[in-house]
């Protein structure tokens, strides 16, 4: 166990126990997003490539990006709620 | 007890699973919950890749033609996890499409609130 | 009466009635029904601001009384301790796992022994966990492909938005204005859309590359077809979903996802209807490292990144937009 990968280790279990503490949602999300990025390296270290591009591509992509999507969704609903309700 | 540093991968998925779990469990927002879900995913996977590394061990992509069994790491629990994670893609994604759902209808994330405000609604 | 207390009793329609989960009788007049609706249609879209707002007052009001605190407080004791009990109990099994990167770990055993030592003449696949996962274990893999299509239809059926033929919104639930297109398009970024001309090509032809090479190197259809699956969303944030219309829509996603199963099905069926029977399947396995080998692994790759890289479009255009 060298340094490099005592550092990514820790690194993950940070990630896990500040998006349980964070309020902000966009904050947690941008942590999950990091968290998928150091899974991607240590898929590398596990000698499993096939691994390592389908977490880049997946994990740190498409995932974060639909959370991202349903974040604005959310805000966008609230927006068209008020707008709906001055216009009444 | 010595064992938990020998085995450390082992020991970081346990933890990153615990945590998840208490996630999903203590907070109330429902896109939290979902992330911590997909760190109990994560979890999983890296405990079920672990098992199958063997130090000084290569990736399973056959170079030079050399076909032994002492040259590869164990392919099986690459193939699952491979499979697992385009799976808990989508599952976030269904997820994800409930939460809107909700949120239009009761226009909070609050699980405990959404519970009560439905209990209302069917009085 | 006496003919529906009739129909009532048969047991198959308590066997329909247990399956719809409706215990309300569906005899009432359909006057009745549709007056109803009216009614209901008026009143529902005053009703629905007030109605939450006394629901919200009288949550509050219920927070504040002592057996809600007493049932959070309870609660969040209750689940510490079995976080902390669950923690206690993997802990206990870890340190009795053996040791990692042994090789004599159990999980080494004959079957990744066999799928490395002949992986290579059965399959022709030089990289092993595609020769196992598209041709050990097709079949799995082809539910796989399923589930994503799925969920990709689920998400459609809940975050889809319904236009009339004169181009209107439908239906009108929740929100307002949701076709209104002008939110959705992106308001002409320059930097944004000439990074995009610049990395749309590569990106395609990076994820064309990973399906390509499934079978010789690292990649495969999954991580491929996410790739040219996040490309597609790429194009869309620059350009805006007037432009992407042009050449996806509901009718690509479905002919694409549609055929590519379909391919997957007959090719698999056709490889185990041989392999069962002892049949030569007169499929060649090719030199092992070439780009046309291995057999039937080259075109499931490629079955399994469209189905990939359409299921991810779809499920971002419908959190985006609820539409295509």
């Amino acid at each position: 166990m060298n340094l490099f990968v005592m550092l990514l280790c820790l690194f993950l279990i940070l990630c896990a126990i500040s998006v349980a503490l964070t309020k902000d949602i966009l904050t947690s999300i941008i942590i999950y997003m990091s968290f998928s990025l150091i899974m991607c390296v240590i898929w590398i270290l596990l000698e499993s490539p096939d691994l390592a591009i389908t977490e880049a591509a997946v994990g740190a992509g498409i995932t974060t990006l639909l959370f991202f999507a349903t974040f604005k969704k959310i805000h966008l609903i609230d927006e068209e709620e008020e707008r709906a309700s001055h216009e009444d | 007890m010595i064992q938990l540093f020998i085995n450390y991968y082992e020991t970081v998925a346990v933890i990153i699973f615990s945590i998840g779990f208490t996630t999903m469990l203590l907070n109330r927002n429902l896109i939290k919950k979902i992330i911590g879900f997909n760190f109990m995913d994560c979890a999983i996977y890296l405990f079920l890749a672990c098992k199958g590394y063997v130090e000084g061990r290569k990736a399973p992509i056959i170079i030079d033609g050399v076909q032994s069994m002492e040259a590869y790491i164990n392919p099986v629990p690459s193939g699952l996890v491979l499979t697992g994670i385009v799976v808990s893609v989508s599952v976030t994604a269904f997820l994800l499409a409930l939460t809107i759902r909700l949120y239009y209808r009761y226009h909070t994330l609050d699980i405990e609130e959404i519970i009560v405000l439905s209990k209302k609604e069917e009085d | 009466m006496k003919i529906r207390e009739d129909y009532e009793q048969v047991g198959w329609r308590k066997l329909i009635h247990w399956v719809n989960a409706d215990l309300q009788e569906d005899y009432i007049s359909k006057d009745h029904v549709i007056h109803d609706q009216l009614h209901l249609k008026e009143n529902a879209a005053q009703e629905k601001n007030k109605r939450i707002d006394e629901l919200k007052s009288s949550l509050q009001a219920l927070a504040k009384t002592h057996g809600k605190q007493w049932y959070e407080k309870s609660y969040r004791i209750f689940s510490i301790f079995v976080a902390v009990a669950m923690i206690i109990v993997l802990l206990g099994v870890v340190s009795q796992l053996p040791s990692f990167g042994d090789p004599s770990n159990p999980a080494n055993n004959e079957v990744s022994e066999r799928y490395i030592e002949s992986g290579l003449q059965e399959t022709g696949a030089v990289n092993i966990v595609a020769g196992m996962i598209l041709d050990y274990r097709a079949f799995d893999t082809l539910g796989e492909s399923h589930v994503l299509f799925i969920a990709a239809v689920s998400v459609l059926i809940l975050l889809r938005m319904d236009y009339g033929s004169d181009g209107k919104l439908r239906k009108t639930k929740g929100i307002r204005d949701e076709g209104y297109d002008r939110m959705y398009e992106p308001r002409n970024d320059l930097i944004l859309q000439t990074v995009t001309r610049l990395l749309f090509p590569m990106i395609v032809l990076f994820g064309i590359y990973v399906i390509l090479n499934g079978h010789i190197s690292a990649g495969g259809g999954f991580s491929g077809g996410a790739i040219v699956g996040a490309a597609l969303i790429l194009y869309n944030n620059a350009f805006g979903f007037n432009k992407t219309k042009r050449f996806f829509t509901y009718n690509t996603f479905k002919w694409v996802s549609f055929a590519s199963l379909i391919t997957y099905a007959l090719l698999k069926t056709y490889s185990f209807y041989t392999g069962a029977n002892h049949l030569h399947s007169g499929i060649p396995l090719g030199e092992p490292g070439a780009i046309l080998s291995s057999g039937l692994i080259l075109p499931l790759n490629i079955c399994v990144g469209c189905v990939v890289a359409c299921t991810m479009y779809t499920f971002f255009t419908m959190f985006r937009k609820g539409g295509m």
